[in-house]
């Protein structure tokens, strides 16, 4: 098990600091599963995230479009949300694999609806209801993502004790 | 000039004909009718996206139900965007493709336009200039239409559409997904003057929306709540309350802003009774005229792209040889006709 760290967000200006400084971090062909229930701020965290980048504008949910693309400077990200998704096997349909080409960048909202069709994971990151605020929960898997790990941990300041 | 219409921006793979002077003469939707011969019998789950299959049975489907051949199409109109690139290129590449070996010219067609002209497939069809309010699933804005490819966005989301709102609400309820409808007709059992949720960004100026921390509310509120059937039916009524009331707020500032009088409301959540009153009785407040399309025709459907490039290609637009399919289309970048 990678060792997970743990930052409390105590509102949805938090949780998209916390994105902006996951952007920071980030380099090409970094994926990132999001996980967290209906409402827990994973939409949130991607504005954040996009908005660091250069994003003007709003970050609408990509639930019923399943993907929205950004092309942002040298960056190309894209933003999925899987939760509707019936089968993996529709990710074919959605031409799934010309969006993993090694270069761009892949946040992914529902990420167990579509494997085991999905590139793996750079980092996990985990959003959990917590009283009136959110737990941020980030986990990475591989050495570059260990270096990203520890990259937001010095930009984010939030960290909880252990 | 008799146009076939294609859509498959997304999950609908639609499919319609459209004649200038005869008017509709054939739409279907996959989700319609019985294609199993076609599927062997068995229409698998997961080719719920799957426009590939669908496409060409779904026109043979539509010439047979119009009485109509193929030599007697004079074009093809095929969505090109916004959307899901991979589901795009499958109507823009079938459509081009017929358009090509039938020596017709094809149009791609922008999938806003469409739902905003769908209105004028009615019988009773609003004259421009108009402020339509577009929401869905996937969509929540408001734009001024003063002809055709003349559109100026007033509004939009920020981040969820109201049908997507009503959906992950009622998912949060324990009634299903997607459950908007479900959630609707719960709420017609609750009282309304048990809770009052907020109505988002409608203490400042603009018309933007944003239904997204509604998500929160509600489940606050829920587990608030004694949870008896009673307080979810009342948790539903002052959701779809707040919903509605934020939706006229903002189409009453529209009209107000742009001196319109004709509201024009489309979208599968265009289909919502509460909406639907509220909208009629503001419309009669400030002596506007509200108009509806037919429900099959507020969600995706092959006859509002058919009527749309219908107009272009009338106009004289066409596509040449190569085709692409554009998945980030400013609605405000279409040229005028």
């Amino acid at each position: 098990m990678p060792p997970v760290l743990s930052f409390l967000l105590e509102d949805s200006e938090a949780t998209e600091s916390f994105g902006a400084a996951l952007a920071r971090c980030c380099s090409g062909g970094t994926v990132v599963y999001l996980y967290g229930d209906l409402g827990a701020g994973k939409t949130t965290l991607v504005r954040g995230f996009l908005h660091a980048l250069g994003h003007r504008g709003a970050v609408k949910s990509p639930t019923y479009t399943l993907v929205e693309p950004y092309e942002l400077g040298a960056h190309r990200v894209y933003h999925f949300d899987l939760y509707r998704l019936g089968d993996p096997e529709e990710l074919e349909y959605l031409g799934i694999r010309d969006y993993f080409d090694g270069d761009s960048l892949a946040l992914i909202e529902w990420p167990q609806q579509g494997a085991p069709l999905l590139p793996s994971p750079s980092l996990e990151v985990t959003l959990l209801y917590h009283g009136d605020g959110r737990e941020v929960r980030i986990s990475a898997l591989g050495d570059a993502a260990e270096g990203i790990r520890e990259c937001v941990a010095a930009h984010f300041e939030r960290k909880i004790k252990p | 000039m008799l146009i076939l219409g294609i859509e498959t921006s997304c999950d609908e793979t639609g499919v319609a004909l459209y004649d200038g002077e005869r008017g509709l003469l054939g739409h279907t939707l996959y989700s319609q009718v019985a294609m199993h011969a076609e599927y062997g019998g068995v229409v698998p789950e997961l080719a719920s996206r799957d426009h590939v299959q669908k496409l060409l049975p779904l026109i043979s489907e539509v010439l047979a139900q119009a009485g109509v051949t193929r030599a007697e199409i004079d074009g093809v109109a095929y969505t090109a965007g916004p959307g899901l690139i991979g589901a795009l290129l499958v109507g823009a590449s079938v459509g081009r493709s017929l358009a090509w070996a039938w020596g017709v010219p094809a149009i791609g067609v922008h999938h806003m336009e469409g739902h905003l002209l769908a209105p004028m497939l009615e019988e009773n069809p609003p004259v421009f200039p108009f402020v339509a309010l577009l929401v869905s699933g996937g969509h929540t804005m408001l734009v001024k239409v003063e002809g055709v490819g003349r559109y100026e966005i007033l509004g939009e989301s920020l981040d969820d559409a109201a049908g997507e709102a009503f959906d992950k609400t009622a998912k949060m309820l324990g009634l299903g997904y997607p459950g908007g409808p479900v959630l609707a007709r719960l709420a017609e059992s609750g009282d309304p003057e048990a809770y009052r949720f907020p109505r988002p960004m409608t203490d400042r100026p603009g018309l933007d929306f944003s239904f997204s921390g509604l998500k929160t509310f509600t489940l606050t509120t829920w587990q608030q709540s004694t949870q008896t059937e009673q307080d979810k039916a009342n948790v539903a009524r002052a959701f779809q309350d707040a919903v509605v009331d934020t939706l006229a707020i903002k189409c009453k500032r529209a009209l107000e802003k742009t001196g319109l009088k004709r509201l024009v409301i489309a979208g599968g959540v265009s289909a919502n009774k509460g909406l639907r009153e509220r909208l009629s009785k503001m419309g009669g407040e400030l002596g506007a005229e509200v108009y509806y399309p037919r429900p099959e025709f507020c969600t995706d459907n092959g006859a509002m792209i058919a009527y749309a490039g219908h107009l272009r290609l009338q106009a004289g637009q066409h596509e040449e040889l190569a085709f692409t399919a554009t998945p980030r289309w400013p609605l405000e970048t279409l040229p005028a006709i």
